[in-house]
């Protein structure tokens, strides 16, 4: 088709002949291979290769990432006029053409989001480049969606070097230590949001943070609110969004979050293509409808009064837990993570089902912290090789009793089949 | 004459870095972890274990050819203890408000796997000079981390040092706090000081390729 084309990939391909064995290659060769197939061929060993490699899983999960991303950029504007709306006594009425898929919206969204998104990829890929070229390895691909996962799962107004500082400190901690992508113990990404958790709590919980601008504008006459509907329910206070609007994530909350609706999509892409495990997805919904009706349970029997502090998070209806906070958004982008997850069918099951189980039983039991999603996953990814180890020995155990068991009859020689018991030590 | 000779040197200078009780031993964790959150708490336990050492060496040194081999840690621990109680007094009655900062922590000093592990270790089998230098240097080279790990948490987190805003003041915002900066509160928070002598082990095998471990 175009010449033009051809000759800048041969270019880049003379320029990688140029740069191998330098130092600088592997940052070189990342830039080159994201965009063009490698000119070389394998001189040894297998010649079949899949298609799906790491390159192409990343790139599948950022896709069901990306009307996740357009949606957060849309409701980030909406959420602040709608809060300047309710400052001055109006309510904003919904309606999606009207006053949600605005221009004005989408314009806090760039100013607000985008800048997350950036600095997101660039100071990770930084890490990454850097860390590729000081132990002369190839740049590794899993920060392709650390990067895009990140800027979702914080407040909108996190300050850009805050998490600049976090994503050093996830990238470097979480993962780089422990011998760089695959090998990671906790989810990178998960770990960036409990560091910024920790580390500057003020910017990452509270009333405040939801919603752009309300920290600047608090005390000050044009003060306006940006409370979560989970942090509503923690002190116990009313809230004023109906349940489709928390379905389809018209609601404040970390940036991408907030909308069930395309999550579910993501995760039916994400099931469909095969990335993502169905069984964590659902043994984790399981999980926390089972805690959520326990709760409802307990508040039923009356064994706890409207006075106590957890009324309000117990009392909510068990299959709401799932379209507020991230719980919808940890379980089908985070805990479907297949290097920290549980690798084993049935380990994923228990899992799936600990993580929707805790996460649940975090919101309500520590108001504190409302979103209790991330740490539940965190510490599941801490037992997950754990699980996976007692799923294999419970295997290897059946297997061999039933070997054990087993009546063999081999012929002997005169061609007669004769019982023999197999002798498992 | 040098003041010490060269392998009288070395029981002083070892510690500091390629037999450091921490980052190679990781002996005394549990104290670095606890009380590094302020550089001043830091400096006052490394001195209070160097006191302990130091002068529970000698002790034991002194008595190694008396002590029965099968009460020997009890005796021990008595010499501990004893330094201890000494150190938590002079505290209490010189600089309270810190003794209240350490709490138990100079009571687990008695505790502390560096001190056992050096009378066991080499007071039990050496003379009382050599113990104390093996004492000193031992002690320096926790201290040494202990101030390093209290240098980057009370700076990063709370953006003093010593109790000096060396960075400004974080309420009135001034300093580098009027640029948006803000405390880390996570480094507040002892497992912060997990992750700090982790990176220093990691900083220090990284140029010392021979001290990592073969699995």
């Amino acid at each position: 088709m175009s010449d033009k084309r051809l000759t800048f990939k041969k270019r880049l391909h003379i320029i990688k002949h140029h740069y191998r064995g330098k130092k600088m290659a592997p940052a070189f060769n990342a830039l080159h291979t994201f965009l063009f197939t490698p000119d070389e061929t394998t001189h040894s060993g297998s010649h079949v290769r899949a298609a799906d490699d790491l390159k192409r899983t990343m790139n599948t999960v950022i896709m069901a990432l990306i009307p996740v991303l357009l949606f957060s950029m849309f409701n980030a504007g909406y959420q602040y006029y709608a809060a300047i709306d309710a400052a001055n006594g109006t309510v904003r009425e919904l309606s999606v053409l009207g006053n949600f898929l605005t221009w004005d919206n989408f314009w806090i969204g760039i100013i607000k989001v985008l800048p997350l998104v950036i600095v997101s990829y660039g100071v990770g890929l930084l890490v990454e480049f850097i860390f590729a070229v000081i132990k002369g390895h190839e740049v590794e691909e899993g920060y392709l969606v650390t990067g895009m996962l990140v800027p979702l799962i914080v407040p909108i107004d996190t300050p850009l070097w805050m998490l600049a500082v976090a994503v050093i400190f996830g990238v470097i901690i979480g993962k780089e230590v422990f011998g760089g992508t695959g090998m990671n113990i906790l989810n990178p990404a998960l770990t960036i949001r409990a560091f910024l958790f920790f580390a500057y709590p003020t910017w990452m919980s509270g009333d405040k943070v939801w919603v752009h601008n309300a920290v600047d504008l608090a005390g000050t006459p044009d003060a306006i609110s940006g409370e979560t509907i989970l942090g509503s329910l923690a002190q116990g206070d009313v809230y004023s969004y109906s349940i489709s609007d928390m379905f389809f994530g018209f609601i404040p909350g970390s940036v991408g979050e907030t909308s069930t609706f395309l999550i579910l999509l993501g995760g039916l892409f994400l099931i469909f293509s095969k990335i993502a495990s169905w069984r964590i997805m659902l043994s984790a919904v399981i999980g926390s409808l089972v805690m959520g009706l326990i709760f409802n349970g307990v508040v039923d029997q009356g064994w706890i009064g409207d006075t106590s502090k957890f009324y309000g998070l117990m009392s909510f209806p068990f299959w709401e837990h799932l379209i507020v906070g991230g719980l919808a958004f940890g379980i089908v982008y985070m805990a479907t993570d297949p290097v920290t997850g549980a690798q084993t069918n049935r380990g994923k099951w228990f899992y799936g089902f600990f993580i929707g189980f805790m996460s649940v039983m975090i919101r309500v039991f520590n108001p504190a912290y409302p979103e209790g999603v991330f740490l539940a996953i965190l510490l599941m990814n801490v037992f997950a090789p754990t699980i996976d180890h007692y799923v294999i020995r419970g295997n290897i155990k059946r297997r061999l009793k039933r070997l054990k068991n087993a009546t063999i009859l081999p012929k002997d020689s005169e061609g007669e089949e004769k019982e023999l018991q197999v002798e498992t030590a | 004459m040098a003041l010490l000779t060269k392998k009288d040197a070395s029981l002083i200078t070892d510690p500091l870095a390629d037999n450091n009780p921490i980052t190679i031993q990781v002996l005394g964790i549990c104290s670095a972890l606890a009380i590094t959150a302020e550089l001043k708490a830091s400096i006052v336990m490394a001195i209070a274990v160097m006191f302990v050492l130091g002068l529970g060496n000698v002790v034991i040194s002194l008595m190694r050819n008396v002590i029965p081999g099968k009460i020997r840690i009890i005796v021990q621990l008595i010499v501990v203890a004893a330094l201890v109680i000494v150190v938590d007094q002079v505290l209490k009655a010189f600089a309270y408000e810190l003794s209240k900062t350490l709490s138990v922590f100079v009571g687990l000093i008695i505790t502390n796997c560096i001190i056992m592990g050096r009378f066991e270790a080499f007071a039990l089998a050496n003379g009382p000079w050599r113990s104390f230098l093996d004492g000193i240097g031992n002690s320096m080279g926790y201290g040494l981390i202990l101030v390093i790990v209290g240098f980057f948490r009370e700076l990063l987190g709370s953006g003093t040092l010593l109790g000096y805003k060396v960075l400004g003041d974080p309420i009135t915002k001034t300093g580098l706090y009027a640029t948006g900066y803000e405390n880390n509160g996570f480094m507040i928070i002892p497992p912060a000081a997990l992750i700090v002598i982790g990176i220093i082990i990691w900083v220090q095998r990284s140029k010392n390729v021979a001290l990592i471990e073969d699995n």
